[in-house]
């Protein structure tokens, strides 16, 4: 084979999993749009790890006049309670993107609620999806008219639910963002695995008789990354979008840590003296979740494209 | 030779395409998918362009009606039909030429029709628009064409959808909807690809009698050389974007001058050829990306004959004193009957065959295999509706002795892959019984032993789905002997590499991925998986039927090699019949699920046949313009396994039958008897065994061209 040595080097010099990795990420920069919304999140995860070594004030602290317009001390303002909004908009990444507090005590772990909450659905939703997909018959007939009819439900409602029946706190939260994910992750999945199933290479895993934990998990999930991917870049902004409206309905992560949604909920009994308190964290959650948004948008568009 | 032109009625060429280059714009720069090409179609003529995949073909094709899609353009060259030049044109021109004097005719018939739309309305559309006829005359003028391409009943045609005929029907409305508007020139790319061979042969008829016909002037583009052979006057050949040779079908197959052409010719099996007479030579090496092809001759790391001048300068296409135009420095001196190998191709030692008695390693018993299919209705929905089925496999029995090769053959939907999935036990048998060494492995995969599944391996069809995208090759391979606990952990790696060395991939294949390989390698690495576990026993299931002939040639050669080194019995499907000949000990015919006839290979390619077997025969397209072939056409199209003839299966399209009492009563009443000569050669018919062996043989070569 000397001549298709030559007309194709051998992979000699193998990448490395970071060069690879690097390699296969640095098509976004392709897309116009992907790379506008990676500039976005990034941004937001700049701000989130510069908060936690430094910000301009104490964001708990009512250390200023109420309801100040922004100025040259403080430069969003301040809130009803005479707390610096920079300050405690910039603290109110870490919730969502960078830790997660535990119940009892002051332990956090990294990995945001957003981040965790997303994590949880596509965990459950794979497991779920797989399942149904590869398996078929009644198992898949069982799985999706459970899901569907969790699908059903609005989703505040089942917000409200879960936080009703467990309390609130960051865990509850992540656990009302998965088990509402969930479904439609489980649906994407499932037809992820109905279309691989029917490649030749899940036959031969079959005639040697693989178990099917190992077809589902080891055969077919690695191929069906590249939409699950796409897929929870959406959600990761949905869940910040859901942290949000639970916050403004007073469910939200719970204080002394401040979080957008709840920012806006207390603030917008004095919209009409003080406007910038609850348009700043408001422009805060939009800019994010269409950071995202256009972020997966481009990847999608990348990842189908022809490639040479 | 630049201004006379080549038509014999010395009439302006139809289509005149000079030095064109197309390139396509992607991402990161620019593919230039053709260049150089030159050739020119007269009126009446047909003008074959061949090639394997990706040397361009479909591409010049298109750039004729300016379909390149949004990132292909014409980069110099001119294509001028009629005296007019067509570089350049606006979309609105050419809409207007495109409806209304050139035609093209794709592979796939089902997407050509529009589903929802009545055939009728779809073909009187190109009249009233194009030649605003009125609706009346438009109608009478498809329903006569309809009856032109031959199809029963025109006028109720007219009114069915696409859906609701068959394949081969389909793309003869494809075709009379083209003709409808008498064009200038028909584009046909690869029209007969899709449908199998005996539906093949009829619409191939059907193509070469409208050119007389019609004075029309056809481009006809095909990677099979047989059928170009059947349907051309001229060829020309595609190697890489470029145009290699261009020459009379004649002059092509008794004489091909250049040194691609006559690998081509080398690689493909003859109808009537086995492995233990002839040998099959592959072209090494593989067609070259568009983004590196070399300097020079565009074909020299892949020649035999390279010399400096090879490398150094670029070919002209030249005419030559027999009149075929070739690209290639060396071609006086170069001789197609004097060639010898080169060293660098392993040319397999085949198996001689031994005494057939054999002991079988494999024993199908009156194996059945019933699909149930859910209705629509209301009834069937509460599981009152009557049952139904898909007889897919029915009543099939048959052994394989160890160490021999059985190919099954049949037209596609005829249960072959059906009887290797339910043999392998990716599906359960309805009834009946497979004995695999001496065990009953009818029951369900997830019972089946592992030493068992050990033993028994497959080989797939498809190398784009063969390899699973995420894992190396090397991680594939290794993973049956991993999991069959083969080989200790440690010496996996190393024994993956011995087995890559013999699939004759080198160590460097081992870390790379599935989308880095080319199909004929993944096809390799499938076959390397499968042999992972030295099973006894593999099933192929069409191993080379997607793959270029070259290709196909090396991987049969490597099959080969296996079974001689290792014994390995192999089952080998496909629908090609000068493979199945070339490379199986014993062959069995299929037709709608049930054997029609099994024996010795070389006993089913002489007479006496079963009249299917004959129909067949009759219908493979022979790369050989001098070959005498029998004219056998069948009727109509495989019937529905759902409801499948009564008696023998056969007995609808039989052109036999009529040799029976009656017109063959007995054929639609009884199921028929087991007819047995010597070597366990048996057929399947009620014809008594004097009148089969009567036939006379199918093909009768006159010529011994090729090696």
């Amino acid at each position: 084979m000397a001549i298709g040595e030559r007309t194709f080097p051998p992979a000699a010099a193998q990448p490395g999993t970071l060069q690879r990795f690097w390699n296969s990420f640095s098509i976004i920069f392709n897309s116009k749009v992907g790379t506008l919304g990676l500039a976005m999140v990034l941004f937001w995860v700049l701000v989130a790890f510069v908060s936690l070594f430094w910000v301009p004030y104490e964001p708990n602290a009512n250390q200023f006049v109420q309801n100040l317009p922004p100025n040259a001390q403080n430069w969003l303002g301040t809130d009803h309670l005479g707390r610096d909004i920079a300050s405690r908009l910039m603290t109110g990444t870490q919730v969502i993107l960078l830790k997660t507090r535990l119940p009892g005590g002051n332990v956090s772990i990294p990995g945001g609620v957003a981040l965790w909450g997303v994590f949880g659905s596509l965990a459950m939703g794979v497991l779920l999806g797989l399942n149904a997909g590869y398996r078929g018959g009644w198992a898949d007939q069982i799985i999706m008219q459970v899901l569907d009819a969790l699908i059903a439900f609005p989703q505040i409602v089942l917000y409200l639910v879960v936080i009703a029946a467990l309390g609130q706190g960051d865990l509850v939260v992540i656990l009302a963002i998965a088990i509402t994910g969930a479904p439609g992750v489980a649906r994407l999945a499932r037809s992820l695995a109905m279309d691989i199933k029917t490649r030749d290479y899940i036959r031969a895993a079959e005639t040697r008789g693989e178990n099917t934990w190992f077809i589902m998990f080891r055969e077919i999930l690695p191929n069906a990354r590249g939409p699950l991917l796409v897929d929870a870049m959406l959600r990761v902004g949905y869940a910040i979008f859901a942290i949000g409206t639970l916050g403004f309905l007073g469910l939200g992560l719970p204080p002394p840590d401040p979080d957008w949604g709840t920012m806006v909920n207390e603030a917008r009994k004095n919209i009409f003296t003080n406007a910038s308190a609850v348009i700043v964290p408001s422009v805060a959650i939009a800019s994010l979740v269409i950071g995202l948004n256009l972020f997966a948008d481009g990847l999608r568009e990348e990842l189908s494209r022809y490639q040479k | 030779m630049t201004d006379s032109s080549p038509c014999s009625n010395n009439s302006p060429p139809v289509l005149k395409i000079e030095e064109l280059a197309v390139s396509y714009k992607v991402r990161g720069g620019e593919v230039d998918a053709v260049q150089n090409v030159t050739f020119e179609i007269c009126r009446g003529e047909t003008f074959g362009v061949v090639g394997e995949s990706g040397c361009g073909k479909s591409t010049v094709a298109w750039s004729i009606v300016n379909f390149l899609g949004a990132n292909g353009y014409v980069k110099h060259g001119s294509i001028k039909f009629q005296g007019q030049e067509l570089v350049g044109k606006t979309g609105e021109e050419l809409r207007r030429l495109r409806g209304d004097q050139i035609a093209m005719v794709y592979q796939d018939p089902m997407q050509a029709l529009n589903p929802s739309m009545r055939l009728g309305e779809q073909m009187k559309e190109v009249l009233t628009v194009h030649r605003g006829l009125s609706e009346a005359e438009a109608e009478k003028r498809s329903i006569a064409m309809l009856g032109r391409v031959y199809m029963p009943d025109p006028a109720d045609v007219m009114g069915r959808f696409p859906h609701q005929i068959s394949g081969g029907q389909q793309q003869r409305v494809v075709i009379a909807m083209a003709l409808l508007n008498n064009p200038a020139l028909l584009i046909m790319d690869e029209p007969t690809t899709a449908l199998d061979v005996t539906v093949e042969a009829a619409v191939l008829d059907l193509i070469a009698e409208l050119r007389h016909d019609f004075d029309t002037a056809i481009l006809y583009i095909s990677h099979n050389l047989g059928v170009v052979a059947r349907v051309c006057n001229r060829v020309g050949v595609m190697y890489a974007g470029e145009m290699v040779e261009k020459a009379t079908v004649e002059e092509i197959y008794r004489q091909p001058q250049h040194p691609y052409t006559q690998g081509l010719m080398r690689c493909v099996p003859r109808l009537g050829s086995d492995k233990h007479e002839s040998v099959l030579y592959p072209i090494r090496g593989r067609v070259p990306r568009p983004s590196n092809r070399p300097n020079g001759c565009i074909y020299h790391p892949r020649c035999d004959y390279t010399q400096d001048l090879c490398i150094q300068k670029r070919p002209q296409l030249r005419p030559l004193p027999n009149g075929s135009w070739v690209r290639c420095h060396l071609a006086e001196q170069i001789d197609f009957h004097d060639w010898k190998p080169s060293e660098e191709i392993h040319i397999p030692q085949s198996v001689q065959s031994t005494a057939a008695d054999a002991e079988p390693i494999l024993e199908v018993q009156n194996l059945q295999k019933y699909y149930p299919v859910k209705g629509n209705s209301l009834r069937d929905v509460f599981g009152m509706g009557e049952k139904r089925y898909v007889k897919a496999v029915e009543d099939v029995s048959l052994q394989v002795p160890k160490g021999k090769t059985l190919g099954v053959v049949g037209e596609s939907g005829c249960g072959k892959s059906t009887l290797v999935k339910t043999i392998i036990g990716l599906e359960e048998p309805t009834t009946g019984k497979v004995i695999f060494q001496g065990f009953d492995i009818s029951n369900e995969l997830s019972e089946r032993k592992l030493e068992l599944m050990k033993e028994l391996q497959m080989v797939f069809q498809n190398p784009d789905s063969t390899m699973n995208p995420s894992y190396t090759v090397g991680q594939q391979i290794g993973r049956p002997m991993e999991h069959f606990k083969t080989v200790p952990k440690k010496q996996i790696r190393d024994e993956v590499l011995k087995l890559l060395e013999a699939m004759r991939l080198g160590p460097g294949y081992y870390d790379r991925l599935p989308r880095q390989l080319s199909g004929g390698e993944k096809q390799r690495v499938g076959i390397a998986r499968a042999l992972a576990s030295h099973p006894n026993l593999v099933l192929c299931d069409e191993p080379v039927s997607a793959l270029d002939v070259s290709v196909q040639a090396a991987i049969l050669n490597l099959l080969m090699e296996i079974q001689a080194n290792l014994g390995t019995t192999l089952v080998f499907i496909a629908h090609d019949l000068s493979v199945v000949r070339f490379f199986s000990d014993y062959v069995a015919v299929m037709y709608l699920g049930q054997i029609m006839e099994y024996g010795p290979a070389d006993a089913i390619y002489s007479p006496p046949y079963h009249p299917y077997t004959e129909a067949l025969l009759s219908a493979v397209p022979i790369p050989d313009p001098s070959a005498a072939q029998k004219n056998i056409r069948l009727q109509g199209s495989v019937p529905s396994a759902l409801n499948p003839p009564s008696g023998c299966r056969f007995h609808t399209r039989c052109h036999r039958r009529d040799l029976l009492a009656d017109g063959g009563k007995i054929c639609a009443e009884q199921t028929p008897p087991w007819r047995k000569w010597e070597h366990g050669h048996q057929i399947f018919c009620h014809l008594p065994a004097e009148i089969l062996e009567s036939f006379g043989p199918v093909i009768t070569t006159t010529s011994q061209s090729g090696v």
